[in-house]
Order: structure tokens, then sequence, then C-alpha cells
């Protein structure tokens, strides 16, 4: 059986999602998301630079046709200003997904849950499909699913810090809890935490810093695609349970005793 | 007239429909979304909606970005 990420009817090629900011230049974000394999690359709304129309564009880079955009409302903290990012998303874009986030906090950039739950059902009401950002609390996350979220986005650790998955007891409670997918978003910072992410049985792994801020980003990428797929391959395996003492492996019989 | 575009006066001589601005700015409509006075203005409405005087307008499109929220006053630790 093929095993596919498919949400609200939209299929999945790739369970590792890359973010597009932070890179040195366009060409080092293109060759780092072909290196990633990925097809969902999230991308933020943000004022036309009018006053030099020489500028490059992202999407002279990232062609649409080939990307699912799921463009965030990264940097609002307030219900109302996610709610405006979001609408312009939608009409400047081609979906209606929407990576959803309010910020509760400039320092540890934790969601506002508050704000975050109240988002998400307006949005959702208008048809959007919403992806939001939350912390690794299952209680959220059930409220998140409640709202009309179309799956959720804990964080393994805060965005950019590149601590790796905090809490895996958590997110394997969210992920016993709610029904939706569960897309583990920030604090990835290399190979392995991608790989705990979803050896957990995260349905996909969002990110941006741990790829672009490597020392070499296109070769970190390529890490990421091999922990998501190794990760996720070795979940479905089922691993061996966690025993005190040895366990022999080859046979006493036939010893020479 | 005067219209304040992405936070800024801009001077327009005659009335313009936002189709027409973003001709004069070449900007491609297809890839920006465009808000007037706080309210989203669908792609198919541009060649008709005028701008009047004292409107603030404001034209977006997409940037790299992540997970990364604005840290304005935040100096780090």
């Amino acid at each position: 059986m093929e095993d596919k990420l498919i949400i609200r009817g939209i299929e999945f090629k790739s369970r590792l999602w890359v973010g597009t900011g932070k890179y040195k230049d366009f060409e080092e974000t293109k060759k780092a998301i072909e290196a990633s394999g990925t097809d969902v690359v999230t991308v933020a709304v943000r004022r036309v630079n009018i006053f030099d129309k020489n500028s490059p564009n992202l999407l002279d880079y990232i062609d649409p046709k080939r990307y699912k955009i799921l463009p965030n409302t990264a940097g609002c903290y307030t219900v109302e200003e996610a709610l405006r990012y979001a609408r312009l998303a939608r009409e400047a874009g081609i979906s209606d997904m929407i990576k959803l986030e309010v910020i509760g906090d400039e320092k540890t950039l934790f969601p506002d849950v508050c704000g975050l739950i109240k988002a998400t059902e307006i949005l959702a009401k208008e048809g959007f499909i919403v992806f939001p950002y939350t912390n690794d609390d299952p209680v959220t996350a059930k409220r998140l699913e409640d709202a009309g979220a179309a799956a959720v986005m804990p964080l393994g650790a805060p965005i950019g810090s590149g601590l790796g998955i905090r809490n895996p007891y958590n997110i394997k409670i969210i992920l016993e809890t709610v029904k939706v997918p569960v897309i583990v978003d920030a604090g990835v910072g290399t190979a392995s935490d991608a790989a705990i992410a979803m050896e957990l049985g995260c349905d996909a792994v969002l990110i941006n810093t741990g790829i672009a801020q490597a020392k070499d980003p296109i070769k970190m990428a390529t890490a990421m695609k091999h922990a998501v797929i190794a990760g996720r391959l070795a979940y479905l395996a089922g691993r061996i349970p966690k025993k005190l003492y040895a366990t022999a492996s080859s046979p006493l019989e036939g010893m020479l005793i | 007239m005067k219209i304040v575009l992405n936070g800024q006066d801009f001077e327009i001589e005659k009335e313009l429909t936002i189709q027409e601005l973003l001709e004069r700015l070449s900007i491609r409509p297809e890839r920006v979304a465009v808000e007037v006075n706080l309210e989203v203005i669908k792609k198919t409405l541009f060649h008709e909606h005028i701008l009047k005087d004292g409107d603030r307008v404001e034209i977006v499109n997409f940037v790299g970005g992540g997970q990364n929220g604005r840290q304005a006053h935040y100096k780090g630790y």
C-alpha cells in the first residue's frame, strides 16, 4: 500500500515541508528546495517593493506549478492582523491554504493560543485550509481540531532555536488526541531531530532555519530529506520495545559445549 | 490627488483603477494582492475599482519566509 499524505483532498508527495526564509539569496533557496525533494514551500506576505522594480521575485525561482505554495501569517501578533494577512494571501495566491501564526511573545515566539483558536475558527468558516502553528500542548491541539484546523503544527522547540523535539511525549499524546494530521513545525536543528519527529508518527515536518542557516544549506536539505524518509519508514516498520537487559540475537543451539 | 501607497504618499494626476495603477508601476497583477482601506479587492475587480483621493492602498506579494515571527523590539538575550 502506498504511503500518501492527503490533507483535505490535496496530495503531498513529500513529508518534508520547507520554509523559504533566511537563505543567502534566491539561487540558494532554489537549490536547497530542489535538494530537499519537497513539494510544499512556505512563504510570507509582504509589501511589494514599488520603488525598486528590478528587485527579484521569489516566484521567479520557486515555480508555483511545481511547488504548493503555503503562505503564512508570520509576524502577526493579533487575530485581526492574522486574518488580514490570510485574506491577502488567498487573493495573491492560488490556494486556500494558510499556515496560521498568531504570535504571543516576541522573545520566545510562542503562539498566542487563545488568538490562534479564534483565528482558526474564523478562517475555517471562510473556507480556508488552516494549518495552525501551535504549542506542543494536546489540549490546544484538540481545540484547534474542533475549530476546523486541517492539521495541527506543534512546535518541537522555539522557532529558529534548533533545540530539536523537546517534548516527544507531548507530541505522542497529540498524535493520540487528534484525528487530523500532525506536522512538527519549528525547532528541528539537524537530521536526527527530523527523524525523531517522524519516528513518533508525525505526518510531516516543516523546516526552515535548520536548513537555511546550516553551513551548507543544500547538503543539509539532502540530509533532512533522507532523515524524514528514514524516520517515516522506521515508524511504519514498528520499532522493537526498549528493554533494560540484553537479549541474545544468535541461537544457543549448536554451540560447542 | 494623493493616495497612500504601501505606507508612502503617492501622487496620481487623475483617477485610476487598480489595474491602471499596477500597469503604471509595472506590477503583474497575478502575483499580488491589493487592499484598499483595509479591504481586500478581488482580482476580478481590479479593472473597475477606481482609487479615490486619500485612499490607503497596500500591494503585497510573497517573499521568502518560514516560521519567522516579527521581532521588532526584541534585541536578543
